[in-house]
């Protein structure tokens, strides 16, 4: 999927929320749903979360864009958080983001030429007794140092 | 045999799956029958992963284990580190809330209700609500997640609220640095929350509950969203709560990213599917919370408290502690320091204990520069404050904030300029928005520091007149509190702040 797929339908995106409107507060869900499924939430869902939600696009955009989670367009094949609060900054994280981007070539949010991985900034993973800290597609890696970052970049094709 | 790997993130981060796994083939090459059983974790983060072999003894531990040992620990020949309840870190800890976490398979509900699970449930479904929030009351539990509010007040407020639909609402946005207890026992007792936010329900006439939990804690979200479904089959949850005639049903919904959905107003919001901006109080979230509904809105390990508290009894909790600060604090010990983890004991032991004793100094061997106390928001402690006890009205005296108990150790290659420029520049990308102070504030607080950084004395009075104003103008514990790293790293390390400017000199 992801950046030579086709844009999703509205037919395609209804399908995916629709199914939660009768939730409690179903927006949050739903872009969680969509980003889910496509990895990012695809622009075209705006004026159809509009629709069912019965909100102003610019509203359904404004919640959009207020959270860090939610792309607007796919990320690499690999997504790899860096984890910046303080007590991983106790522990070298600084150095270490420094480090991963500058061996990368690419900035914060950026992704490699290769498409291979993205890299975010995180503030925390509840690691803070095992720092610093990183997340790899959704799995916690804690004393990450040079080595450790390395192995990870290995294993994800950066 | 039956041998436990924990299944905790922090665990896992340090390579326990691969130690299950390498123990599971293991055992499978020699034929020997061995169950595993993922745990939680115990806390001793400093010793994960830790695997523990259960023996007519007890259970031994081994710590940080990794794969090519597992042969040797199968042998027998492992060093080990004795009945992990006689590790002195351990058995100087007064275990309430987590009791359980490490010690049971978190989602086994059997295995829960032999460990005392559900022993204050059924209490409190034999009691009255008015009963039931005087019980909270009595134990002088208050808010962990960081204000120290009664929460038998708070729960009193939303009891005697008329409504057609009351909600509980548990804050699990753990979103400060240097704090993981939430995670730690979502993770490793889910049913302890549940059962804790089930109470709240029967006490104050709510049959629906959220649990806001932030997506940074994917683990946490799968183990809490199974053990939901779990209690649904089980009866614990939906209309009849263990047989009671009672409803309570409740669901897991996942954050996306924002620090400041942790303030309870702002948490709301984003619940009900908005920009996760801050509401002016009052009305307070007890009267108008969740959809213009009473609302209870409790962290997760004051929530989690509330069944052993209705299992022992509230004069049980309330004996432990210190002054107001009654019952056992979560303390999490972070950042560089030798022996971090969590570590609950009751309130009033010294943060220099705290710090050297039991965290046994920094991780780097380097001395102690500062502790931050409570999150990003908290104070910098410097090692002249250590004789403060933890207790919520003795760190206000001291300058600082308990917060969610969370401590973070810098050893003395901390610059404290950067930290608090960080502070400022962390402010001005969560802030909401809403007030000025706050959202305005902080970027020309990252501005102030910086001129300070290059020398400008006059920028200093300026800093300060700048934290006062955020301090007394903004809306919620963002804007209101980030002043506490700053200006408790420009009081006590003001060398920091002069470096610069005496080379110009």
């Amino acid at each position: 999927m992801h950046s030579n797929a086709p844009a999703p339908s509205e037919e395609e995106i209804r399908g995916v929320v629709a199914p939660l409107s009768s939730m409690e507060g179903p927006l949050l869900p739903m872009l969680h749903a969509l980003q889910d499924t496509w990895g990012f939430v695809p622009q075209a869902a705006v004026p159809v979360l509009a629709d069912i939600l019965n909100l102003g696009r610019a509203e359904v955009h404004g919640v959009i864009s207020f959270y860090h989670d939610f792309r607007s367009r796919p990320a690499g094949r690999h997504v790899l958080k860096i984890c910046r609060a303080e007590a991983c900054q106790s522990m070298g994280a600084n150095a270490l983001a420094e480090s991963t981007l500058q061996k990368l070539g690419i900035g914060w949010h950026d992704t490699t030429p290769n498409g291979a991985v993205t890299v975010e900034p995180v503030y925390c993973l509840g690691m803070c007794a095992c720092a610093p800290a990183a997340m790899v597609d959704g799995r916690v890696v804690g004393r990450v140092d040079d080595a450790r970052m390395d192995r990870i970049l290995a294993e994800v094709g950066a | 045999m039956k041998i436990f790997v924990p299944l905790d993130s922090a665990a896992k981060a340090l390579g326990a799956d691969d130690v299950a796994d390498a123990i599971s083939r293991e055992a499978k090459a020699r034929g020997l029958d061995v169950r595993i059983v993922r745990n939680g974790t115990r806390g001793m983060v400093w010793l994960e992963p830790l695997v523990e072999i259960d023996t007519p003894e007890g259970r031994i531990g081994y710590g940080n284990v990794t794969p090519d040992q597992v042969p040797d620990l199968l042998d027998g020949k492992l060093n080990g580190l004795g009945r992990v309840e006689d590790i002195d870190w351990f058995a100087r800890q007064t275990r309430l809330t987590f009791a359980r976490c490490g010690v049971i398979d978190p989602l086994d509900l059997d295995d829960y209700e032999t460990h005392g699970g559900l022993v204050g449930l059924r209490r409190a479904i034999g009691m009255t609500g008015s009963q039931i929030v005087q019980e909270v009351t009595d134990s002088g539990l208050r808010g962990r997640g960081g204000a120290g509010f009664p929460t038998g007040i708070k729960w009193k407020t939303v009891a005697e609220a008329e409504a057609p639909q009351k909600y509980i609402v548990c804050n699990a946005d753990e979103g400060d640095s240097g704090t993981f207890a939430d995670r730690m026992i979502i993770e490793g007792d889910p049913f302890s929350l549940i059962e804790g936010m089930a109470i709240a329900g029967l006490g104050v006439g709510a049959t629906r509950g959220y649990v806001y939990l932030r997506s940074e804690y994917p683990d946490a979200i799968h183990i809490l969203t199974q053990a939901v479904t779990i209690a649904r089959q089980r009866g614990l949850l939906g209309p009849d709560v263990l047989g009671s005639g009672r409803a309570f049903d409740m669901e897991v919904r996942t954050g996306a990213g924002a620090y400041v959905c942790g303030e309870e107003t702002s948490l709301l919001n984003s619940l009900e599917g908005k920009r996760g901006t801050v509401r002016a109080k009052p009305p307070l979230p007890a009267l108008q919370g969740f959809l213009g509904r009473p609302t209870v809105v409790n962290n997760v390990i004051s929530l989690a408290t509330v069944p052993v508290i209705f299992e022992k009894g509230a004069q049980h909790y309330a004996d432990f502690g210190l002054g107001r600060s009654r019952g056992t604090v979560t303390l999490q010990i972070a950042g560089n320091v030798k022996r971090g983890g969590l570590f609950e004991t009751a309130f009033g032991m010294t943060l220099g204990e705290v710090v050297n004793d039991i965290g046994g100094g920094t991780a780097s061997g380097r001395p102690v520069k500062a502790v931050q106390v409570g999150g990003p928001l908290g104070a910098y402690m410097p090692v002249e404050k250590f004789d403060t006890p933890m207790g919520y009205e003795e760190f206000d005296r001291n300058g600082g904030l308990i917060g969610h108990a969370g401590l973070v150790v810098f050893d003395d290659t901390a610059d404290m300029l950067r930290m608090a420029r960080f502070a400022m520049e962390f402010c001005a990308v969560e802030s909401c928005g809403k007030c000025t102070p706050c959202r305005i504030g902080a970027v020309r607080g990252v501005e102030t520091i910086d001129r300070i950084a290059q020398g400008d004395a006059a920028a200093i009075p300026l800093l300060t007149d700048l934290c006062e104003t955020m301090k007394d103008g903004s809306l919620c514990a963002l804007g209101g509190f980030t002043p506490f790293p700053v200006m408790s790293a420009l009081t006590h390390f003001p060398d920091d702040f002069a470096t610069l400017q005496e080379a110009a000199e």
